[in-house]
């Protein structure tokens, strides 16, 4: 809906997965959502216990499984409902911010932020920016090809058999 | 005395308190070593220490030291295995009282890969090796009646190149002198050389290099610091983090788990992808992991017994991470 009324420059939705917590971020989105703010359609939301609760493997598995961006909203630092989740969910996140160009995934695909549940606007404004973003972006590439010994990979070992030494496969072992 | 006299005499001292004490030995052919338990007096005299001795053998104290009658074990350990201990240590994962060290100086280890690469390319068979000496910073290598030399630093494990823990520490024992610490380079050339493509590149090549994987597991299973064993997500139905299809997707979210769980674990032992039977270069995601963790939080995996692992605390305020600028 927002997409009609020009929140967002390209009209086709992407998807972009959302893991919130349940005390701040959830209520937030709540928030902005009885507040009736315009927000972009593109989000799934995924409600946790608490940002600590987010292995930074959920988001990699997100993120090969098709998702073309991953949001991560927790409670403000302090204000973590189990007092210290959040602290120990930063560092694993910004760890995975920091690993993510290694892998060829824009590292802008994936962002991790705090919003409380009063904080209806403040949302607004995050999922929007982050959408954008995406949308900028573009749809993820995607991770393809089947098994190991396919017809092309044979094709390449026969190659490589009748190279010998040349063959490419040795020059890999170099690296 | 030599390093490997010292090394043997200081086994025969500790052996009757001990039930094995795991060292190399001379394999199969005069280009590789294999791992020995020592048992008895007269096995000492099979043990060797030189460039060949690679493996870590820290791999096998989380499985031996909860194997029945197996109460003290003794470890022959180069710098980079023993960081390994430590961080075991660390994360209590091994009784770190029922084990001895016995720690050597290294100057580096051979990587038979690129050993056999540079063989190939000067026209060789690798089969055709049969002796191999190591002189200085030269390696000789006996190849069909010619003798081949090669610069250590260019047929060494690249891991050696960086390698600021060269002497064994936190160790019992220590057999030879200490040797300098004299890293070749700050950055593994390889990381160096992959940092320069484009995130798309990056992607496609990974995308090509992962459906080569079989999945055969060799990279955890060698792995000092996987100690999940036979619990590892990756081969857990329920949860069912990854299938059993073999597609660059799933073989790539494979590696993610290992990088992942070796976040602020992993010591670059290198022994994950000295282990692949197809050569992947996952140590370039595992190196990455390693420099994110030293720049954030400025910790070294296994340097330091008394350090806390990062991710198993936090800081109110974090000095490096600015995690509101977007
Ligand atoms: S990394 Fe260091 S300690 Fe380990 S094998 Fe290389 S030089 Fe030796
Ligand atoms: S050792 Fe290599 S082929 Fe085997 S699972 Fe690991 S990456 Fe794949
Ligand atoms: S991930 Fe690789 S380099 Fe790191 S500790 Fe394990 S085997 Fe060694």
């Amino acid at each position: 809906m927002s997409a009609r009324n020009g929140v967002l420059s390209d009209t086709r939705e992407l998807r972009v997965v959302g893991f919130l917590c349940n005390w701040c971020s959830y209520g937030g989105a709540d928030t902005a959502g009885v507040a009736r703010f315009e927000q972009p359609t593109d989000l799934r939301i995924i409600r946790v216990p608490c940002s600590g609760r987010i292995d930074p493997l959920f988001i990699m598995r997100a993120l090969v499984s098709g998702a073309d961006g991953v949001l991560v909203s927790g409670c403000h630092p302090r204000d973590c409902h189990y007092a210290e989740g959040n602290y120990y969910a930063r560092r694993r996140l910004e760890l995975l911010k920091q690993f993510l160009p290694i892998t060829g995934i824009d590292p802008q695909r994936f962002e991790y932020t705090w919003v409380s549940a009063s904080e209806g606007a403040r949302w607004q404004e995050v999922v929007t920016k982050f959408t954008n973003r995406i949308h900028e972006l573009g749809p993820a590439p995607r991770m393809q090809g089947g098994s190991g010994y396919d017809e092309l990979c044979l094709k390449q070992i026969e190659e490589g058999v009748k190279q010998g030494p040349a063959c490419p496969c040795h020059k890999e072992r170099a690296l | 005395m030599s390093t490997l006299e010292q090394l043997k005499e200081q086994i025969r001292k500790a052996l009757p308190d001990l039930d094995v004490v795991i060292g190399w030995e001379q394999g199969y052919d005069a280009m590789h070593a294999t791992p020995l338990f020592i048992r008895t007096e007269e096995d000492i005299d099979r043990l060797i220490w030189s460039p060949l001795c690679v493996h870590s053998l820290g791999t096998y104290l989380t499985g031996l030291t909860k194997t029945p009658n197996v109460r003290k074990v003794g470890l022959v350990v180069k710098g980079c295995d023993s960081r390994a201990i430590v961080q075991l240590t660390q994360e209590r994962m091994i009784p770190r009282e029922n084990i001895v060290l016995f720690g050597v100086g290294c100057t580096g280890c051979l990587s038979h890969a690129r050993l056999e690469y540079k063989v190939e390319q000067g026209g060789h068979y690798v089969e055709d090796m049969h002796s191999i000496t190591f002189n200085g910073d030269k390696v000789e290598v006996a190849v069909n009646g010619d003798v081949e030399s090669f610069d250590f630093d260019t047929v060494c494990l690249e891991k050696c190149l960086t390698c600021r823990f060269p002497n064994a520490i936190a160790t019992e024992h220590f057999a030879g002198e200490q040797v300098p610490v004299a890293p070749k380079c700050e950055k593994a050339p390889s990381l160096e050389a992959f940092e320069k493509l484009s995130l798309e590149e990056r992607f496609a090549f990974w995308q090509d290099q992962m459906r080569r994987c079989v999945r055969c597991y060799a990279c955890r299973n060698t792995c000092p610091m996987c100690v999940c064993r036979d619990h590892c997500i990756s081969t857990s139905r329920n949860p069912h983090w990854v299938s059993q299809e073999t597609s660059s997707a799933e073989n790539f979210m494979f590696q993610m788990i290992h990088t992942m769980h070796l976040a602020g674990r992993c010591i670059e032992c290198g022994e994950c992808q000295r282990a692949c039977p197809v050569d992947l270069p996952i140590m370039l995601f595992r190196r990455t992991m390693v420099h994110a963790m030293k720049d954030t939080f400025g910790y070294i995996s296994g340097a330091d017994p008394e350090a806390t692992p990062p991710l198993l605390t936090f800081k109110v305020e974090e000095d490096n991470i600015k995690e509101r600028g977007w």
